[in-house]
């Protein structure tokens, strides 16, 4: 039963997606028509929207159905100047509504507003559209139609804007009426609504004027820019962000080109013409290093391809290259060059430290890359070198840009042994941390030493268990348990 | 839930009402008016269809519509029809740039709401929040107000709706709108009170990892439609399998709003219970065992079936979670979420970025450092930023640009600078966008203020209290006791209050565009105790169980309403800009 629950509703969610076909047809209609009742039955209640449900308009009106609507509309339209702006039913049952505080109120919305124009009842439209549903000759001659677009106000081309029904702006020709109609989608909320009226704009006004009256007007503007965004106008969007003096954000619309470059010298060429634009200042440091990069990137590229064709390296032979370098983050490229060029000299472009210098890599993040990269390839004393070339006094102490805590989890994550390990976890300086860490890798020889310092007889005898039978570590923990010089605290 | 719920909870309207009238009306347009027998997922690829009219279902966003011209023109089968969940004069405009308005038809498959749950309906509108808040584009807001006002139709009259945040007070005018063009007959009200908020004026919510069982599931698996796929590592088999996840599976059903950490011992005594019931049939005679085998098995069976599922489903959360040390990241987030050692947690974060972890998770720590401190530090947020690109990439400069156009992640502002430049700017301009510029200005502010909205709300709980997750005792057990969701924290101090007197102080923080109105006839009192709650921009899971919870100690029940449902991933991956 599950299962079929689960069928349906696989059938539903995704029947947007997948190819579907409607093989049980007869079933399908019977069905529809039986849930049809049913929807006509709640109909009643379902106001406008059921509605919309059936009936299809294109914005201008031309393809479907049109022009039946228009006819609807115009006659409902007369109707409502001679009638007086119903209430609706339900005020019968409902009173009025009072003010809330925050100054608005319920009640102006059953009051319904003398607007005219699309106040029709419901019973109007339902009878209408039940019957249009299953009249075919909803094409009407164009003629007719255009006989009919009215004189709508620019408040009723805005109300028909934002119920989706066809609408011509062209009457609309003064700046004045333009502007009218832009703000009062505006004042509407309708974002469709607004972006239909900026298309007309931007068709029957020249840029300098359209440019300068978004200036003023936030949402539009926004809605504007999104518009270009989409459609992908970029020389216009570029023009428009530049007159209104944001660069910055011009600057970084032109650098986003690059993205659909894919031939990585054309890329490097692009990036380097976009150094001049007019970045904010971190984000002109961050471009010239993307450029930086990919250049260098280039070069490591053919130098190690080639290398790896030639077969003479030994590294590129024993670890083949995954992916090409190109194109990737700069750590990436770091950790690139720490595993297959970490002891070159520092001159050339692939040494880890030429990196690190040209693009001011934190010491930090050096040094994690580096371990993770080195102990990637088990190169142990390469690790062991990292803690001890910070040292400068004797190499008596291991030194670390990170905790060792984070170390240990490095390595353990490249899979380092336990001997190796064992050197870091006891490093670490709180003791609780310690043992955990040791008891997780398993590093009995630390958890033991750190019992017998903290005098912990019980923990000790108790962590005897958790070693194998019979290994050294036992008998290590027997030896100390035994040993009388040890004062337990307990 | 172990705590005593009160049990006068009022019934829920059915929903499932909505469900049937879209699907009829799709398959009316689809066989009806365009004779469909075959449809195709849109994949940007060829077509291989030999029937000689194309009919696609897509979504209004201009690069599809344009792919689909290109096709056209390309194998010369016109004419083809569209179906659009909303029809947008802009697309229309796309047609007759392409020179094939007329020979196309279009259409619109007015489809509003889904309902995923006996208490959660979808707009299945991902895109809402990207296109609202980021770009500014006001293209789903009369889509939002009609989907309330058929909620109204079906289910109304409301008879109070209060509402936070500019997009929410659109929808409502959008809504009183259409309640004006049309006209309602008087019914019964099924749902008395609605509550619309916008995703902006609490982004720390979503940004939290969530731990309640459900939004886990949704954090690891992803969950599409109220429907998710397990892959190989839970179903332990070669197959991935698909479950739907709602109240119809009731393994589920009882851990969905559970702490993680409670959810091991439920299954397990749930897993006793079972053995227990099939143990019974041992000493049973043969009448007994058929009356056993006709009546018990079955759903015997399918308990089985979903326990071992969810068991797995669990397993795999605990493997997955330890791996990226989890605890340690959710004691960051508490410490950002309490203000408390803050110079750990950016280390913590630096360190994230170093090791190159998840992209995304380190951009939603950047975030929620942001959000709840009010900005990052200017040495902060430039060296973050520079080791971020260094990491992740450069392209990132562009996401960083847009979390800073939503003030998801900036740079702090000295507090002097911002009025100095209002009222320089505020010189250049007329009085009517000044004001408009004081609204962005502070809207730039508002992020600022998450510490004292959780002083002024009580969102953090004393941390030195102990927290038993397994009695919680208010909505922060959702995020283990530490946090009180801001989202739910307004609607549950709104509904005390019947408005928003005395939290004038709240308001000002977030930045307002409350509001509040009441209608004066009294409904039955069930329904006034069932709310409807939008979320404009998407929800997360934990709000949900979180308004559960709420709803469980208060009498209420909550109907959430949401564009889509989101986590911090969604959120974030809307504002990277990796679509060339």
């Amino acid at each position: 039963m599950m299962k079929s629950k689960a069928d349906e509703e696989d059938y539903w969610n995704s029947s947007k997606c997948n190819a579907f076909t409607f093989d049980d047809t007869d079933d399908e209609f019977s069905r529809l028509k039986e849930s049809k009742k049913a929807v006509s039955s709640i109909g009643t209640l379902m106001g406008e929207d059921g509605e919309d449900d059936w009936e299809k308009f294109s914005w201008s009106g031309e393809p479907v159905g049109s022009i039946s609507w228009s006819v609807k509309e115009m006659a409902a339209s007369n109707q409502k100047t001679d009638r007086e702006p119903a209430f609706p039913k339900i005020s019968t049952e409902t009173p009025p509504l009072n003010k809330s505080q925050s100054g608005l109120s319920l009640s102006s919305l059953f009051k319904g507003k003398g607007k005219g124009g699309n106040l029709q009842s419901f019973s109007d439209i339902l009878g209408d559209s039940s019957l249009r549903l299953y009249t075919p000759e909803l094409r009407k001659p164009k003629s007719e139609y255009k006989d009919l677009v009215g004189d709508w106000s620019a408040e009723e081309t805005v109300q028909r804007l934002q119920q989706g029904k066809g609408v011509s702006l062209e009457k609309f020709r003064s700046l004045q009426d333009k502007l009218l109609l832009l703000d009062l989608a505006v004042a509407a909320h309708d974002g469709n609504a607004i972006t239909a009226v900026l298309i007309y704009l931007k068709r029957t006004l020249c840029k300098e004027v359209l440019f300068r009256e978004l200036e003023s007007r936030t949402t539009a503007l926004r809605h504007f820019i999104h518009y270009l965004t989409e459609t992908r106008e970029q020389r216009l969007l570029l023009e428009l962000l530049r007159a209104l003096g944001r660069t910055e954000d011009a600057a970084l619309l032109q650098y986003k080109e690059y993205k659909s470059i894919t031939d990585e010298n054309k890329r490097r060429d692009f990036l380097k013409s976009c150094l001049s634009l007019p970045f904010a200042a971190e984000d002109a440091a961050h471009v010239l290093d993307h450029y930086t990069l990919l250049e260098r990137q280039i070069i490591i590229e053919a130098a190690d391809r080639k290398a790896e064709r030639d077969g003479k390296v030994e590294i590129f032979q024993k670890f083949p290259r995954k992916a090409s370098i190109l194109n990737m983050p700069l750590i990436t490229t770091l950790y690139y060059c720490c595993f297959y060029h970490y002891n070159e000299p520092e001159g050339t472009f692939s040494s880890p430290v030429n990196v690190r210098q040209t693009f001011k890599i934190s010491e930090k993040q050096y040094f994690t890359t580096a371990l993770a990269a080195r102990a990637k390839l088990k190169a142990w004393l390469d690790v062991d070198a990292l803690f001890n070339s910070r040292n400068w006094l004797g190499f008596t102490k291991k030194k670390s840009p990170l905790s060792f805590q984070r170390v240990v989890d490095i390595l353990q994550k490249n899979s380092a042994p336990t001997h190796v390990l064992q050197d870091y976890v006891g490093l670490v300086s709180d003791a609780e941390l310690r043992i955990s860490l040791a008891q997780k890798h398993k590093c009995h020889d630390i958890v033991i030493n750190t019992y017998r310092d903290m005098k912990d007889r019980q923990l000790l005898a108790q962590y005897r268990k958790k070693v194998e039978q019979g290994s050294a570590e036992e008998r290590k923990i027997d030896e100390l348990l035994n040993n009388s010089q040890i004062r337990w605290k307990n | 839930m172990a705590h005593s719920a009160r049990r006068d909870s009022p019934e829920l309207p059915d929903l499932s009402l909505l469900k049937r009238l879209v699907r009829d009306q799709l398959i009316y347009l689809l066989e009806q008016q365009h004779e469909v027998d075959k449809l195709y997922k849109v994949e940007y690829k060829p077509i291989s269809s030999i029937s000689d009219q194309l009919c696609f279902l897509i979504r209004p966003r201009i690069p599809t519509v344009k792919w689909i011209c290109g096709k056209l023109c390309e194998c010369r089968r016109l004419p083809a029809a569209f179906l659009l969940p909303a029809q947008f004069y802009a697309c229309e405009a796309v047609l007759e740039e392409q020179g094939i308005f007329g020979d196309v038809t279009t259409d619109e498959w007015a489809f509003y709401l889904l309902p995923l749950d006996d208490d959660i309906i979808s707009l299945e509108l991902p895109e809402f929040f990207r296109d609202n808040f980021l770009a500014g584009d006001q293209r789903w807001v009369r889509t939002a107000g009609s989907a309330l006002h058929l909620l109204h139709s079906l289910f109304g009259p409301f008879s109070k709706v209060y509402g936070i945040g500019r997009c929410s007070k659109m929808t409502y005018e959008s809504w009183r709108e259409q309640v004006e063009e049309g006209d309602q007959k008087p019914r019964l009200a099924e749902i008395g009170n609605v509550f619309l908020i916008d995703r902006d004026v609490d982004f720390v919510t979503p940004l939290c990892s969530q731990v309640v069982y459900e939004g886990l599931v949704d954090d690891i698996f992803r969950i599409k439609c109220g429907c998710v796929e397990f892959g190989t590592d839970v179903t332990s088999s070669e197959k991935s399998i698909k479950v739907m996840l709602n109240s119809k599976d009731k393994v589920f059903n009882e851990i969905r709003n559970e702490h993680f950490s409670n959810v091991f011992g439920f299954l397990s005594q749930k897993a006793r219970n079972l053995q227990i019931a099939y143990d019974k049939r041992q000493g049973m005679d043969i009448k007994q065992m058929k009356a056993f085998v006709s009546e018990e098995l079955k759903g015997l069976k399918q308990e089985h079936r979903l326990l071992t599922l969810h068991i797995s489903a669990s397993e795999s959360i605990m493997k997955k979670k330890t791996k990226q040390d989890f605890q340690e990241l959710l004691k960051t987030e508490h410490c950002l979420l309490e203000g408390f050692e803050i110079r750990e947690c950016v280390s913590f974060i630096e360190e994230h970025i170093n090791r190159q972890v998840s992209m995304i998770e380190s951009l939603r720590l950047l975030c929620l450092l942001s959000v709840t401190e009010n900005g990052l530090l200017p040495k902060d947020f430039r060296s973050l930023k520079a080791q971020y690109l260094q990491s992740y990439g450069a392209d990132h400069l562009l996401t960083f640009s847009n979390l800073k156009q939503l003030g998801l992640l900036v740079e702090q502002q000295p507090g002097e600078t911002l009025t100095v430049m209002e009222s320089k700017v505020g010189k250049l301009v007329n009085d009517r966008t000044a004001g408009k510029l004081t609204d962005a200005f502070s809207s730039l502010a508002k992020k600022s203020n998450f510490r004292a909205l959780s002083r002024k709300l009580n969102l953090v709980p004393k941390s030195d209290e102990e927290y038993d997750l397994r009695v919680p005792r208010d909505m922060a057990y959702i995020f283990s006791g530490a946090y009180v969701p801001l989202s739910c924290k307004l609607i549950e101090q709104v509904l005390e209050r019947d408005g928003w007197t005395g939290l004038e102080e709240v308001t000002r923080l977030i930045n307002g565009h409350e509001f509040a109105v009441t209608a004066d006839f009294k409904p039955k009192s069930d329904a006034q105790r069932i709310i409807l709650v939008m979320f404009l921009g998407g929800c997360t899971f934990s709000e949900i169980s979180a308004l559960r919870f709420l709803g469980k100690e208060k009498g209420y029940k909550f109907i959430v309403v949401t564009t889509a449902i989101t986590n911090s991933s969604r959120l974030l991956e809307a504002l990277l800009d990796n679509h060339v």
